[in-house]
C-alpha cells in the first residue's frame, strides 16, 4: 500500500505515456499521429516533475523577497530594542530586560526564517522541463508544417494511402 | 448590428490587457512565476486574438511579416550580444558579473536582458508561425 | 487530500488521452489535447512547478492548439477507421509500458525528500540564488544565469524551427485565397506575400472576416 501511494504517480504517468505512443503508431493519419506525440511529451514532462516534487515543500520562490527578510528582522529587533530603552526610563529595569529580550527573539526569529527553514521543491526539473515544452512546440510547428505540404503534394494525409502512391510510382 | 459586435467589442478591450499582462510577466519573472517564454507567448497571443477576430488583412496592416521575422532574428543577436559584451569586458562568456559595479547588479542586469531577448524571439516565432499557417489556401483535390 | 487531488487530476488525464485515442472527428481530438494540457498545467501547479504550469498552459493550450486548427483548416478533419488490426503496436507499446514500469520500481517514493535527485546541485542553486544573483525565483535564476548557455541554445532552435516553417510554408509557390467576382473565394497559386490590400479572408475594411461574403457587401445596418 505504501509502495501504491509512492509509486502512484510514475505508474498513472507511464500509462499516459503508452497511450500517447500507441496513439502515434496505430493510428494512420499524420495529425492524429501529432496529437499522439505531443501527449508523449506532456506525459514524459509530468514524470520529470513528479520526480522533482519534495512532500512539504513550496514552489521554488524563495520567501521573504530580496533580502528583505533579513532587514525586515534587523529592524524589528531595532525597533524592540529602541522601544526597551524608553521602556527602561518609564517603567524601571525589569521591563526593560523582558523587552530587550523580545527585541532579540524577534531577531532570532527572522534569522531563522531567513536561514532555509523553508523546504523548497528541486528547481533543476522545472528549468529543464521549461526549456523541453518550447522546444516540443518548435518541433510540432515543423511537423504540422510538413503535414501541409504533404496534403497538397498527395492530396491525402492517410499513411495508407500516401505508401501506395508511393508504390505506385 | 453586425453579428460579430461582441467579438469585436470584446476584443477591444481585452488586448491592451493581455499586452500589458505579457510585460508583467517578462519584468517580474524575477519575482514570481514568469520570465521570458511565457511572456513572449503572452505577447502574440494578444496579435493572434486580433487576426482572429479582424481577419489575416487588417492583421498584416498592423503588424507587417517582417516586424516578427526581425524580431525572430534580434532576440537571439541580443542573448549572445549580451554573451560578447561580458567576453569585451573580460569576463568568460554569458558571465554577467562584469555588467554593472558589483556582481549581484551586473547579475540583474545580465538576467533583465537575456530574458528580454528571449520575449523578443518567442514572440517574433509565434506570430511569423500564425502568419505562415494562416495566410496560405486550401487546395481541395 | 494532496494525494486525492494528484489522484483525481491524473485521472482525468487518463481518460482525456484515451478519448483522443478513440475520437475520430479530428476537431475534437484537437480539442481535448487542449484540455489535455490545461489539466496537466493545474498538476503542475500541484506539484510546485509555477513556472512550468504557466508555460504549460500558454504554449500547450494557446499556442498549439492555434496551430492545430490552422493546420486542421488546411488539411480536413476527419479520420479514417483504421483498418491494419492493432496486435502489433499493441503488443509494442505493453513491452515499452512493462519496461518503463520495471525500470520505475526502483525509483525513490513520490515526494522523498532524502532522494538522491535533491542532494547535489538543487541546495547550491537554491542558496546562490539568494546571495550571489540576488532574485527570489530560483528558476529564472537557473535558466538565466547558472544555465544560460543552455537557454542560448534553446532560443536558437526556436528561431531554427521558425525558418524550418518559414522555408516549408511561406516562401516560394504556394496556394493564397482571393476573391472572384464570379466564383467567389477560389484558391489560387501565388508566390507574393500575403498582401493586405488584396481580397484575401479578413477583408479590406475593419468589418470583420467573414470568409463566404462579398467584400463589397453593404454592412446590415440596424
Amino acid at each position: 500500500m505504501n509502495f501504491l501511494v509512492g509509486h502512484y504517480n510514475y505508474e498513472v504517468v507511464i500509462l499516459l505515456m503508452m497511450v500517447g505512443f500507441y496513439i502515434l503508431i496505430s493510428r494512420g493519419n499524420l495529425v492524429k499521429k501529432l496529437l499522439g506525440l505531443s501527449l508523449f511529451q506532456t506525459s514524459v514532462f509530468i514524470m520529470y516533475i513528479s520526480l522533482g516534487k519534495v512532500a512539504g515543500g513550496t514552489a521554488p520562490i524563495l520567501m521573504g523577497g530580496h533580502g528583505g527578510d533579513d532587514h525586515a528582522a534587523e529592524d524589528a529587533g531595532g525597533h524592540a530594542v529602541g522601544g526597551a530603552d524608553q521602556a527602561a526610563e518609564v517603567l524601571g529595569n525589569a521591563a526593560a530586560e523582558v523587552a530587550q529580550a523580545a527585541g532579540q527573539t524577534a531577531e532570532a526569529a527572522g534569522h531563522a526564517s531567513g536561514a532555509g527553514e523553508v523546504l523548497y521543491s528541486n528547481p533543476l526539473p522545472h528549468v529543464l522541463i521549461l526549456t523541453a515544452i518550447v522546444v516540443g512546440i518548435a518541433t510540432t510547428a515543423v511537423g504540422l508544417s510538413l503535414v501541409i505540404r504533404i496534403k497538397e503534394s498527395y492530396g491525402t494525409i492517410e499513411e495508407d494511402e500516401i505508401h501506395d502512391m508511393d508504390e505506385s510510382l | 448590428m453586425d453579428d460579430k459586435v461582441i467579438l469585436r467589442v470584446g476584443a477591444k478591450l481585452l488586448i491592451p490587457f493581455i499586452l500589458v499582462f505579457a510585460l508583467y510577466v517578462q519584468f517580474h519573472g524575477d519575482y514570481g512565476p514568469g520570465g521570458g517564454f511565457q511572456a513572449g507567448v503572452i505577447f502574440a497571443a494578444a496579435f493572434i486574438l486580433y487576426a482572429l477576430v479582424y481577419g489575416l488583412g487588417n492583421t498584416l496592416r498592423v503588424l507587417p511579416p517582417w516586424i516578427p521575422y526581425l524580431c525572430s532574428a534580434l532576440g537571439v543577436l541580443i542573448f549572445a550580444g549580451v554573451g560578447l559584451l561580458t567576453m569585451g569586458l573580460g569576463a568568460e562568456f554569458l558571465n554577467y558579473d562584469v555588467l554593472a559595479h558589483d556582481p549581484e547588479h551586473g547579475q540583474h542586469y545580465g538576467i533583465l536582458l537575456v530574458e528580454f531577448g528571449v520575449l523578443v524571439t518567442v514572440f517574433g516565432v509565434m506570430v511569423a508561425t500564425f502568419y505562415a499557417f494562416a495566410g496560405r489556401g486550401r487546395i481541395d483535390s | 487530500m494532496d494525494f486525492v487531488v494528484d489522484a483525481t487530476l491524473l485521472a482525468i488525464l487518463a481518460v482525456t488521452a484515451i478519448t483522443i485515442l478513440r475520437v475520430r472527428n479530428l476537431f475534437a481530438a484537437v480539442m481535448l489535447a487542449g484540455i489535455y494540457s490545461l489539466v496537466s498545467a493545474a498538476l503542475f501547479t500541484t506539484l510546485d512547478a509555477v513556472d512550468v504550469a504557466f508555460t504549460e498552459a500558454a504554449v500547450g493550450a494557446g499556442i498549439s492548439t492555434v496551430l492545430f486548427l490552422g493546420t486542421l483548416a488546411l488539411v480536413g478533419k476527419e479520420e479514417q477507421r483504421p483498418t491494419h488490426r492493432p496486435l502489433l503496436p499493441l503488443a509494442v507499446v505493453l513491452i515499452t509500458g512493462a519496461a518503463l514500469v520495471y525500470g520505475t520500481l526502483d525509483l525513490p517514493d513520490f515526494g522523498d525528500p532524502q532522494a538522491p535527485a535533491h542532494q547535489h546541485m538543487a541546495p547550491e542553486f537554491i542558496e546562490g540564488s539568494e546571495e550571489d544573483i540576488g532574485i527570489p525565483n530560483v528558476v529564472t535564476s537557473v535558466l538565466a544565469s547558472y544555465r544560460g548557455y543552455d537557454t542560448m541554445g534553446e532560443t536558437t532552435v526556436v528561431f531554427t524551427a521558425l525558418v524550418a516553417v518559414l522555408l516549408l510554408l511561406a516562401r516560394g509557390r504556394r496556394p493564397i485565397r482571393v476573391w472572384d467576382e464570379e466564383r467567389g473565394w477560389i484558391s489560387v497559386w501565388s508566390d507574393r506575400d500575403p498582401d493586405p490590400d488584396e481580397r484575401t479572408p479578413g477583408g479590406t475594411t475593419s468589418r470583420g472576416g467573414d470568409d463566404d461574403a462579398d467584400p463589397d457587401r453593404e454592412a446590415p445596418h440596424g
